[in-house]
């Protein structure tokens, strides 16, 4: 099995089942044991992830990737005591980021349920041909990329992060925003275009939003 | 018995021959030898460095080396080891790790990190803090009658000669023959070389004076793991070729019981923990968590062993499966890489289907590296093992595939690699297609006439050659290029077009010795003026007597160009043997020519150190260089001629020396061939970081691909001289022989399977697939993707790209994954 295999799925997995940070490491980038460089998609993986956390207002220094061998054992021990001190910094998953357990659970959820899609975007649009570390990192701060993001990714997000806020309680527009940070008039594009799709109703009798 | 291997190993150097340095006087004088038990957890103090005077960890350690090596005197030994400057760094290494804050310190000579990766590993020792590298004889002072330390008297170029004080100082002792080597000689009639190790023939290492008997390892001289590992298969080829008439007629099959199956019962987990003598049980408390276990869901049975892989204790494990009626099974030992095999077969003698096996590996990942926190490396353990029930839980009976294999070979490249190879796989009794893309056989070595031990490199060339037209089941191919490469273990399909038209060679193994290139340096003015050439050109001009280079008063050859640098950041390996040997030829020829070596390290490791020391002896003058002060080529006007001048620093005199030569000669390094890129990509095997090929184990399968049925021989593993070349090549041929002497191979049952249903045929995983193992096809519901079991790697890395889920690897899928990871966070 290779570093490739790790799913984005694992990581939010994680997070998901309380851990303050993942991460992730493997074979030394250009030195793949098979023949795929499995280990490019992780590269590409985490950094779309870190990307959905900084969107979601998670620290997206609670996950970390690095690239080792085997035989570097030091190595390895200094990179884990620093990220063990680096979460430790950071504190429980919520802490810094201000946010209760419930609203993580809930954004969480929302990213679980678009990983397929996630896939499908990466699959079309995020098919990267660099060989080298710096490329990726390069992309993945680039206006391009973050063209991409937005349109390809962050209005799923917030759909699905509303649809995740509806499944506990009906809530009001202004609800809904203060829940994810934007403006009453974002948020009810978005809620037009859920109840386009099916997925939000309006329930005239509470005055609220709730899922269809 | 029709033959005889010998493989009798080495003794350690007894620096108690001389007094010179107080081993078995002064208490805190070591070998490298008692250092790695010291280090060991299974040494003396299970794992903690300390001095034997007070039982105090050393924190200023001593490496003296070159013990018992390259020294003409009684009791020592003239050649040069080959290994100790590279198990020094090693243990530099590990002290480090043990002790963050050690300083350590290596007198040495030149540093011989000629292997494979290892100018690296010398590159990472030198870099790490409290390391120093000091290139300076020695002698051990006094111990100090209170502390014990020992004081050691170096030169510095700066100050002179030092006196210094050490906890303790490690002797990096040398390989001597091994004990009673003269009576192995006698009992077996054969002979022994000048140094008391096992004589072989020039042209085969394995081959001893008399025919039938075989040696391997490091009974033929000193040798490193891999070396040896080439050999002892290499000699295994070899008695192939004289007794395969009787191959497996003493084997017997093995029968295992009819598998049960329980796919249908309540999951019944059976843990077994093991001691793994102390390495485990001195760190990790063994009875609480074993206990531990009991309380696990599921887990119907834990026990304890002392050495879960011991016969007795692997029989134990299938016996307690059975009475107890467990349908999983887990070992809590060390890493599934080397004992994975043995306790699948101890789930399969039990009758259960040994994809039910897992192994939580509480040594590598816990003991080892946690010796100082034993309570948290108790409740790491428990953690481990706990995700590993969660995950065994899943577990599902996985099939093998058994495949026919077809009982030819290929081998990819005609020089002495794949000839050698070519020759001991036909003289087995399978057919060789050997191919390759000039339009003659012979490779480099056409281009070599001597060996520095004098061997007649175009004689054996020529005989070597017409052996091979001569075997009737070897068919060469010459001006082949490969056009498409397809297929898997024992079953491969290779098109060549090649001076006798389009072929389709269908091979059970393939061999890849494609050799390498010479690099064409772009400094010191090559190509510029024709009195600078490379070690390679002026052995050739050296064989046609050209009056250039016969006639020349002065000739100067520079080491290390073009590697053990930025770009290249590896030791070529042959060059300073090279540049010796071309210094020693021309000796012979021109006695009063002067001929100056400019080296940074001369790597004339193992016996070759003996030339080494006869070229000084002959006033060739071996000037050392800084890479941070390189000699400069220059061309003068003198009097109307151009005149070649090298300027360099000499570093006894401390100053620039200026000569005037006739010839330079510039030792340029050995580059991975031109076409190695594409011949990974059509034999589906990879590349190291400086695009050699891969082995799928540097130390213990040095000849193999990670790919199955692909092998690996010549310098197209790493740069090696002809003779080791050689090694390695009947070392590929051997394990050839164990693939293709079998009617079938089996493939792993953990590999990528389809969910028709969820497929929605986006072909997102035929797209990630380097090994093009997965495949459109037609059914009913449309397009599907399906995988070849066969040549699917099991890598994953499809599973992750699918939008649907729908491609999932066996034994590591989703839901077994999503446990493990569920078991490692829910209880903290």
């Amino acid at each position: 099995m290779c570093t490739g295999r790790v799913d984005l799925s694992y990581i939010i997995r994680g997070f998901s089942k309380g851990a303050d940070g993942v991460f992730v490491v493997g074979c030394h980038l250009n030195e793949c044991n098979y023949i795929t460089h499995g280990n490019f998609h992780a590269l590409s993986t985490a950094l779309l992830c870190k990307k959905i956390f900084e969107y979601i207002g998670l620290n997206p220094e609670r996950l970390m990737i690095k690239f080792m061998s085997g035989g570097e054992g030091i190595l390895f021990t200094e990179v884990m005591n620093e990220f063990d001190k680096k979460v430790k910094e950071l504190g429980p998953l919520g802490k810094v980021e201000g946010m209760d357990a419930n609203t993580i659970k809930s954004k969480l959820e929302a990213v679980t349920k678009l990983i397929p899609y996630i896939r499908l975007v990466e699959r079309e649009r995020l098919r990267l041909p660099y060989k080298t570390k710096e490329e990726y990192e390069t992309f993945f701060n680039s206006d391009e990329f973050n063209k991409l993001f937005n349109e390809l990714i962050v209005e799923k997000l917030i759909i699905s992060q509303i649809t995740a806020l509806l499944k506990e309680e009906p809530l009001s527009t202004s609800n809904i925003a203060n829940a994810l940070g934007l403006t009453p008039s974002e948020v009810s594009r978005h809620i037009n275009t859920s109840s386009r799709h099916g997925l939000v109703r309006y329930d005239v009798e509470q005055k609220r939003y709730a899922l269809a | 018995m029709g033959a005889i291997i010998l493989s009798s190993g080495l003794e350690p150097f007894d620096p108690k021959v001389t007094d010179e340095f107080g081993y078995g006087r002064f208490q805190n004088v070591v070998t490298s030898m008692d250092y790695e038990r010291l280090l060991s957890a299974t040494g003396a103090y299970e794992g903690e460095v300390l001095r034997a005077s007070d039982l105090k960890h050393p924190h200023k350690i001593a490496w003296i080396q070159c013990v018992g090596s390259r020294q003409v005197i009684e009791g020592g030994n003239s050649y040069c080891s080959a290994v100790c400057c590279t198990y020094t760094q090693k243990q530099v290494i590990l002290t480090k790790e043990h002790d963050a804050g050690a300083e350590c310190t290596i007198f040495h000579n030149d540093i011989r990190s000629y292997g494979k990766d290892f100018e690296k590993f010398y590159e990472r020792t030198e870099k790490l803090p409290g390391v120093r590298f000091f290139r300076s004889y020695v002698s051990i002072g006094k111990e100090d009658p209170v502390t014990k330390n020992i004081s050691i008297r170096y030169s510095t170029p700066d100050d002179g000669v030092k006196e210094e004080e050490f906890d303790m100082v490690v002797l990096s002792v040398g390989l001597n023959p091994p004990k009673d080597a003269k009576g192995i000689a006698n009992k077996f009639g054969i002979e022994l070389n000048d140094h008391g190790f096992c004589k072989g023939t020039p042209t085969n290492s394995m081959e001893t004076t008399r025919p039938g008997v075989f040696v391997s390892g490091a009974f033929q001289g000193p040798t490193d793991i891999p070396e040896s590992v080439f050999t002892a298969s290499a000699a295994g080829s070899q008695v192939g070729e004289l007794l395969d008439y009787r191959r497996g007629d003493l084997s017997k099959e093995r029968i295992y019981p009819p598998e049960r199956d329980v796919s249908q019962e309540e999951p019944r987990i059976g843990v077994f923990v093991c001691h793994c003598g102390a390495n485990i049980s001195r760190i990790v408390s063994i009875p609480e968590t074993v206990e531990y276990c009991k309380t696990l869901p599921n887990v119907v049975y834990a026990q304890e062993q002392i050495f879960s892989c011991a016969t007795n204790s692997a029989k134990e494990i299938a016996d307690v499966t059975r009475e107890k009626g467990l349908n999983r099974v887990i070992v809590a030992a060390c890493s599934p890489r080397t004992l994975e095999p043995l306790f699948r077969d101890s789930v399969r003698e039990a009758g259960i289907n040994q994809y039910y096996c897992d192994m939580a590996n509480i040594r590598e990942h816990c003991s080892w590296v946690h010796a100082k926190e034993k309570e948290d490396a108790t409740q790491k353990a428990k953690d481990i093992i706990r995700m590993s029930a969660a995950r065994t839980f899943h577990l599902e009976a996985l099939q093998e595939f058994d495949l026919p294999v077809d009982k030819r070979a290929l081998v990819v490249g005609g020089g002495i690699a794949g000839m050698t190879c070519a020759l001991s796989i036909a003289k087995q009794g399978h057919e060789v297609y050997l191919i390759e893309k000039d339009t003659a056989l012979g490779g480099i070595a056409r281009r070599i006439s001597s060996t520095l031990e004098g061997l007649d490199v175009q004689a054996f060339l020529n005989d070597t050659i017409s052996k091979v037209y001569q075997h009737p089941l070897i068919h060469v191919y010459t001006g082949a290029t490969i056009t498409e490469g397809t297929g898997y273990v024992g079953n491969f399909l290779t098109k060549v077009k090649s001076d006798r038209g389009n072929a389709e060679i269908v091979h059970g193994a393939a061999v890849i010795a494609i050799g390498a290139d010479v690099y064409k340096p772009t400094e010191y003015l090559y190509g510029q003026d024709d009195r600078i050439m490379t070690g390679l050109e002026l052995e050739e001009q050296i064989a046609r007597k050209e009056e250039k280079v016969m006639n020349a008063q002065n000739l100067v050859m520079i080491q290390c160009v073009g590697c053990r640098n930025e770009d290249r950041n590896y030791c070529s390996r042959i060059c300073c043997s090279q540049s010796v040997k071309n210094a020693l030829t021309l000796k012979e020829l021109n006695p009063a020519m002067d001929i100056y070596i400019l080296f940074r390290d001369m790597r004339t490791y193992g016996f070759k150190e003996d030339f080494y020391r006869e070229a000084a002896n002959k006033d060739v003058r071996f000037i050392r260089y800084e890479p941070s002060d390189k000699p400069e080529v220059k061309v003068v006007q003198k009097k109307g001629q151009p005149v070649l001048k090298v300027i360099a620093t000499d570093p006894i005199l401390g100053k620039k020396i200026e000569i005037d030569t006739d010839i330079v000669a510039l030792a340029a390094a050995v580059i991975p061939a031109a076409s190695s890129k594409e011949v990974s990509l059509q034999f589906k095997v990879s590349l190291g970081p400086d695009d050699w090929f891969k082995e799928a184990h540097v130390k213990l399968r040095p000849v193999e691909f990670a790919t199955d049925g692909v092998f690996l021989c010549g310098t197209a593993h790493y740069p090696k001289h002809i003779t080791e070349t050689i090694n390695q090549a009947y070392g590929a041929a051997g394990r050839v022989l164990t693939l293709l002497s079998r009617d079938i191979v089996t493939a792993s049952g953990s590999v990528c399977t389809v969910d028709e249903n969820k497929c929605v045929s986006c072909g997102a995983c035929i797209t990630v697939c380097n090994y093009g193992a997965i495949e459109f096809y037609e059914t009913p519901e449309g397009r599907k993707a399906k995988v070849n079991p066969v040549l699917c790697k099991g890598d994953g890395v499809c599973n992750t790209v699918c939008a649907t889920s729908a491609i999932q690897l066996k034994h590591f899928n989703d839901e077994e994954i999503y446990s493990q990871i569920d078991a490692a966070i829910g209880d903290l």
